[in-house]
This record gives C-alpha cells, sequence and structure tokens, in this order.
C-alpha cells in the first residue's frame, strides 16, 4: 500500500517556496481537525473585511525553517459564491480578498467516505489552477466501513498529488509536510465538464471516481443503531429531553459554583492587593476599576468553557444535528430551524456563549433572529435579582404541599415571561425584516464518532480567548467609566459619598425618565451600573443606602422595600426580564455580528419593549395594589 | 383505515409511476427525477448528493414525522416537508408491501 505517500501524477519538484496556503473543504470533511492537528495553538482568529465570516490563520514550517500561512476557510460545497461562505472562499482563493493575499498553493480536504459528491468541489478548485494537493480524509474510516480508493490512479485522474490520510489519527499526515516542502508546479489541465451545471459534475465525479477504483464504504453500523434510538418517534424526544437537562444541569450544577468560586477568589486577592497598596486614588482605580472590571469578564468564563465543552461533545459525537431534527418542529412554529436550538437553551445560563454558539447556523438571516432573542432567554446573571426581589416582597406560601411556593411560582413565571417575547420577537423578526425563505431546513448527518480531546481543548481554548480579548476590552472600558463615574467629583483628594458621585447625578438625570415606572434615582444608579452585570443592581443598591450586600441581607431587603412600592417591584422585575441591560451582551453581539448596527437596534427593542412592559405592570399592578 | 378511507388520505403506492420524495414511506426507495425548488436550494441539495438519476431512500422519520432522513450514496441528509415534497422521484420497480 502507497497510500500513505503522497502520489504525484510526475515528479516535477519544481517552483519556489509557498508563503500562504488555503486550507478548502466541504463541512464535515474534517478540515478544521486537518488544520488543528497541522498547526496546534500557532493560529489566531480574524474576520474578513466587511464579513461575519470569520477565519483561522496558523502557521508551519517548512523543512527550511521559513513560516507558511494556512488560512482555514469556511466549509463550503462548492464554489458558486451564493451564500457569504462561499463568496469568502471565492474571494481568498483568486486573490480578491483585500487584506489577504492570493495563495501559493491549496490543500484540498475531502471526506473520502463520500468522494463523488466531494469531487464536484475538486473539479471547481482544480479548474482555478493554485498548486493543489487534494487529502481524502478519514482513512480510517473509509478501510473500516469496507471502501477502497487508489490514490495513484486518483492523482492521475486529477492532475494533482492525492493523498489518503486521516486527521484524527495523524495518519499520512506527512503527505502535507512533503507538499510544502517540495513546492510543486501548477496542475496541468484538468478535462472538466463543460456543462458548468452540478449534474455535469457529478457525471464528471462518477466517471472518475469509477476510474480510481473508487468504492464507497457502508453506512457505519453504529451510525443506524444509534439513529434508530436517538432519532426513535418515542425514545428520541426522551433522550432528547433528557440531554437538555443534562446541559442545563451541568451549567448550573458546576458552572455556577465554579463561576462563584473564581469570584471568591478575585475579591480576596482583590483585598490583599489593595492592603499592600497605598491608601488613595490609585488603589482605588487598581482595585475597583481594573481588578473588578477584569473580574466581571472572568467570572463568565467558567460557565462559558463549560458550555462550550458539552456542545463541543454533542458536535463532534454528531448527536447536535440529531438533535437540530427533533427540535426543528418545534422550533419551526415560530419561524426558526432546529439549528437555532442549542444556542437558545445555552442562553438560558448566559446569553454571551449562546450568540458565540449561533455559529453553526449556516443561514445570516436566522443566525442574526437567534442571536436577537438569546438575551430574552433567563439568564444566570438576572436570578440574584429576582430572588432577592420576590424574597423582599413575596412571602412564601405553599401553593402546592412542599414542592412549590408562591416564590417559585413567582420565579418561574419570569422565565416563562421572558420566553414568551422571545418567541413573539421571533415571530415579528421572521415576519418582517429577517423573512427569509430560501433557506429551508436541510441538513448532512455525519455518522456518530468519538470525540477527540485535541479538538475539544483547542476549541476551548479558542472561544475563551474570542470571549476575553474582544468582548473584555469593552467590559473593562466601562467598568473603568464607572469606576470614574461613582468615584468623581473628588473632595480633596478623597472620593465623594455615592449620593454626591457622577454616577448619582445621572441617576437624578434620568429620574424623570423612569418616575412612571415607579422608580427613584437610586434605582436609576443601579439601572447604570447594572450594565456591567445585571446583579450589580444588588450592591449597588446595597450601598447607596449604606449597607453592605454580603453580610446584611436581610436589610437588603428591608431598603428595597423602602426604596419600591409593590408594583415598582414587579415592574423593576419585568425590566430585568426584557431588558439588555449587559454590555457583555452588547459586546459579544457587536463581534459576532461585525458592527454596530444589530446591536444598537437590539438594545433599542429590548429597552423599549421593558420600558413599555414595565409601565404596564406599574400601572395594572398599582391599580389592585395599593 | 375508515378513517383514511372517508378523508381520501389513503394512497395506494403501487399504481403510482412518478411522486414526491415526501410521498414514499420510511424504507421506501426512488429515483430521483426533478428538483422543483429555487436554484441556490437545488444547488445545495445536488452538492450533498441529491441529484436527479441517483437513487434515494427514506432512511427514517424522526418524532412528528418531519423531518425525515433520507440516504442518498451512503450520505444522510435530513429535510422538511416543505423541501422533499418539491422532489420529484420516480418508484423503483418493487411493489410497495402493506396497503
Amino acid at each position: 500500500m502507497s497510500c500513505h505517500e503522497v502520489a504525484r501524477p510526475s515528479d516535477e519538484a519544481l517552483g519556489t517556496a509557498y508563503r500562504t496556503v488555503a486550507v478548502v473543504g466541504p463541512p464535515n470533511s474534517g478540515k478544521t481537525t486537518l488544520f488543528n492537528r497541522l498547526t496546534r495553538l500557532r493560529q489566531k482568529v480574524g474576520n474578513f473585511p466587511g464579513v461575519t465570516v470569520e477565519h483561522h490563520t496558523g502557521y508551519v514550517r517548512d523543512s527550511e525553517g521559513q513560516e507558511i500561512a494556512l488560512i482555514d476557510l469556511p466549509g463550503v460545497y462548492s464554489l458558486t459564491p451564493k451564500s457569504e461562505d462561499e463568496k469568502v472562499a471565492v474571494d481568498v482563493l483568486t486573490g480578491q480578498m483585500p487584506g489577504t493575499a492570493k495563495p501559493d498553493a491549496i490543500i484540498l480536504v475531502l471526506n473520502s467516505t463520500n468522494l463523488h459528491s466531494h469531487l464536484v468541489l475538486a473539479a471547481r478548485v482544480i479548474a482555478l489552477g493554485t498548486p493543489t494537493l487534494v487529502l481524502l480524509n478519514m482513512a480510517d474510516e473509509l478501510r473500516k466501513q469496507g471502501g477502497h480508493v487508489d490514490v495513484l490512479s486518483l492523482a492521475r485522474e486529477l492532475g494533482t498529488p492525492v493523498a489518503l490520510v486521516s486527521a484524527t489519527t495523524g495518519e499520512g499526515i506527512v503527505a502535507v509536510q512533503n507538499f510544502l516542502n517540495s513546492a510543486v508546479g501548477s496542475p496541468e489541465p484538468l478535462e472538466l465538464p463543460v456543462v458548468g451545471s452540478t449534474r455535469g459534475y457529478r457525471e464528471w465525479a462518477v466517471r472518475v471516481g469509477e476510474n480510481a477504483k473508487y468504492r464507497r464504504p457502508a453506512t457505519p453500523v453504529w451510525t443506524q443503531r444509534l439513529d434508530s434510538v436517538f432519532l426513535h418517534h418515542v425514545w428520541g424526544s426522551v433522550i432528547f429531553a433528557v440531554v437538555v437537562i443534562a446541559v442545563f444541569q451541568t451549567i448550573f450544577a458546576v458552572g455556577q459554583p465554579l463561576s462563584n468560586l473564581l469570584q471568591k477568589f478575585l475579591d480576596v486577592t482583590g483585598t490583599q492587593l489593595g492592603s499592600h497598596l497605598p491608601q488613595g486614588v490609585l488603589s482605588s482605580l487598581i482595585i475597583n476599576g481594573v481588578w473588578k472590571g477584569t473580574g466581571s469578564v472572568l467570572v463568565f468564563l467558567p460557565q462559558i468553557l463549560l458550555l462550550f465543552l458539552v456542545i463541543g461533545i454533542l458536535e463532534d459525537s454528531g448527536y447536535l444535528s440529531r438533535a437540530a431534527v427533533i427540535a426543528d418542529r418545534t422550533m419551526s412554529r415560530v419561524g426558526l430551524n432546529g439549528k437555532s436550538f442549542i444556542p437558545l437553551l445555552s442562553a438560558y445560563a448566559c446569553a454571551v456563549p449562546a450568540i458565540m454558539a449561533t455559529r453553526t447556523i449556516e443561514s445570516k438571516r436566522d443566525r442574526i433572529a437567534t442571536i436577537l432573542i438569546a438575551p430574552f432567554m433567563t439568564c444566570s446573571a438576572r436570578l440574584p435579582v429576582y430572588t432577592m426581589v420576590i424574597a423582599a416582597f413575596l412571602p412564601n406560601r405553599p401553593l402546592l404541599g412542599v414542592f412549590l411556593g408562591t416564590r417559585a411560582v413567582a420565579m418561574l413565571g419570569l422565565y416563562v415571561l421572558g420566553f414568551l417575547m422571545a418567541v413573539l420577537t421571533a415571530r415579528l423578526l421572521k415576519s418582517t425584516i429577517l423573512r427569509s425563505k430560501d433557506a429551508p431546513f436541510i441538513l448532512e448527518m455525519p455518522p456518530y464518532r468519538w470525540p477527540t480531546l485535541s479538538s475539544l481543548g483547542l476549541r476551548l481554548v479558542d472561544r475563551g480567548k474570542a470571549f476575553l480579548y474582544r468582548a473584555g476590552t469593552v467590559i473593562m472600558l466601562v467598568t473603568l467609566l464607572l469606576w470614574a463615574a461613582t468615584n468623581f467629583p473628588m473632595h480633596h483628594g478623597q472620593p465623594p459619598a455615592v449620593q454626591d458621585s457622577v454616577v448619582a447625578q445621572l441617576g437624578h438625570a434620568i429620574e424623570p425618565v423612569i418616575r412612571p415606572l415607579g422608580f427613584d434615582w437610586q434605582i436609576g444608579v443601579g439601572l447604570v451600573t447594572s450594565m456591567a452585570a445585571r446583579e450589580v443592581i444588588i450592591a449597588t443598591l446595597g450601598t447607596l443606602n449604606g449597607i453592605d450586600p454580603q453580610s446584611h441581607a436581610m436589610d437588603l431587603q428591608t431598603a428595597l422595600r423602602h426604596e419600591l412600592t409593590p408594583a415598582a417591584a414587579v415592574a423593576l422585575l419585568v425590566f430585568f426580564a426584557f431588558a439588555m441591560q449587559c454590555m457583555s451582551t452588547i459586546a459579544v453581539v457587536r463581534r459576532e455580528t461585525n458592527g454596530w448596527k444589530w446591536p444598537a437596534l437590539q438594545f433599542s427593542y429590548m429597552t423599549v419593549v421593558a420600558y413599555v412592559a414595565a409601565f404596564a405592570a406599574y400601572n395594572i399592578v398599582g391599580h389592585f395594589v395599593r | 383505515m375508515i378513517f383514511n378511507f372517508i378523508f381520501g388520505r389513503h394512497k395506494k403506492v403501487h399504481h403510482r409511476q412518478s411522486s414526491a420524495l415526501a410521498d414514499l414511506r420510511v424504507g421506501e426507495s426512488a429515483i430521483v427525477s426533478d428538483l422543483q425548488l429555487s436554484p441556490p436550494v437545488a444547488e445545495h441539495l445536488m452538492n450533498l448528493g441529491v441529484v436527479p438519476g441517483l437513487e434515494v431512500t427514506v432512511a427514517r422519520s424522526g418524532p412528528g414525522g418531519d423531518p425525515r432522513v433520507y440516504r442518498v450514496e451512503g450520505t444522510e441528509i435530513a429535510m422538511r416537508r416543505d423541501v422533499s415534497r418539491h422532489i420529484h422521484v420516480e418508484l423503483l420497480g418493487a411493489p410497495a408491501f402493506g396497503d
């Protein structure tokens, strides 16, 4: 078997060395796994100018130690620039992407277990005339399931070097290094079908496959067995529900304590750090500004990483595609499809990772719609606010014995409220600005596979970095502004009492606007500071009332009762259910949509909805409760 | 049976020659003849392997019967009824069972 070697049509190792090499391949071809194997952590994420499509650039060295940039392009089935992903791929490959050099060579990754479909893409890529290495990935699966392909014949047919590899096991990967080391010339012109139709290409692909003695492997037995359970008309739904609850439970039962632990650690180290610094403005800036600012970003990290770990396992194993099929029926009722389900589920933990998880939705309009409704889901940052306000105003009476009390019902009601508004908004968006006809639910079902540790690990590093770098900068800036607003104007180098600070003036300034909701200036201050994270409003109200929230939880409840009428308390809960009081979310939406248009629209919409609903709640409840 | 008879939902499978993919039952196979869909959708399906002339099998049906999973040349593709009813197929010679 010579399939571990690069099979070349002719042995001309000429030409200059490559500097930029594009990695192209259809979705589910294992392209990203291969890219990760080649570049490991030596990669960076970036957006191409003007599009939301993200790409990774990784670096490898050739035998002479020269650095070669590998560009991982989005997964595409063809090069007809219809979707944004395909347009990006075509622009980069033809050198029309501003800021990106035309690649000197192309590594084309195909799934060897599905060669006929993927050869169609090969024809189009090779026709570009750039030196190309064709990698037939998943060699191990092809062999295991009784498939076969003659690499030498295929190389002759395609006029390019061809290698049979497995990105998961590393088999045959040496072929890539050989290709990068000895720059081969451009491929000989390929005899392509004259008709540019997909059907014509397909017939060509079948003929080429026959000449290369390609034998398609059988559908893996295990995939069929698992699907007969996971897509079963009864068990499918049951397992789906169990998976959903497990994801939910992991985030709350594991992620929340981790976040709390991290918060405690940051508090303690902050205090320690403060004791070593001379008292004054600088110490306050470092501890209350920089340290707390960094902390407010960091505490999201455990939940984000955990969520991406769970989603990563579901995605890499192939279950996510099945979950999308099962969720599709329900999601279609609100005009979305099954692919939006997991991001929306994640949003119950935190909207930030949820919005990052929408990348799996191919239709841009559906993706934006999902991003726009995600913050309506009751995230974990709303919980402390809900708990505190409900505890302050609602006595806990049992409704169903020990199982259900009035407070639990109130809490559940707020979850339902957020969900209903998300559904309503989705319908509104999908019937107006985000109406789409051309994105029906068509989803390839990959065979089930074991997720690999390296792929999961790299994804976590990638997502963690993306969150810390991009969202972190904006959040830090706003936290510093908030610090300045609470610490100025200074009197003799001392920060003012909170009621004299800029933030209090801000509270007073917005008081006329929030008066109709039953809120006074102190709540106004809380609404401003809660932009850092929703639960910050509790600490703020505590400070404004001269109470340390950590040690006097009961007193804070008393203070809340003093601050708000019952009707205003309901209005506050409703406001928090709907408002986009979270700069991390705004920062992430900006990053994921590559502009300020969508976050601005979303923030305005959610604020208006929150204001109107809180106003209605204040007046209706005020009518019944004194 | 009576319900189906009265409401006309009973389909006489073995009399059909050409039909929509959505009308096939789980386990049945047919040859794709035409994709009556907008060019981008048709193109996407053909890239996945749903090409006129190829055999397609209804692999399984999800809970609720929609979407369903179809198998073409070893690839499994899930699609909703609103797509599969626009895919025309020619039935294979084998007589339908049940009925």
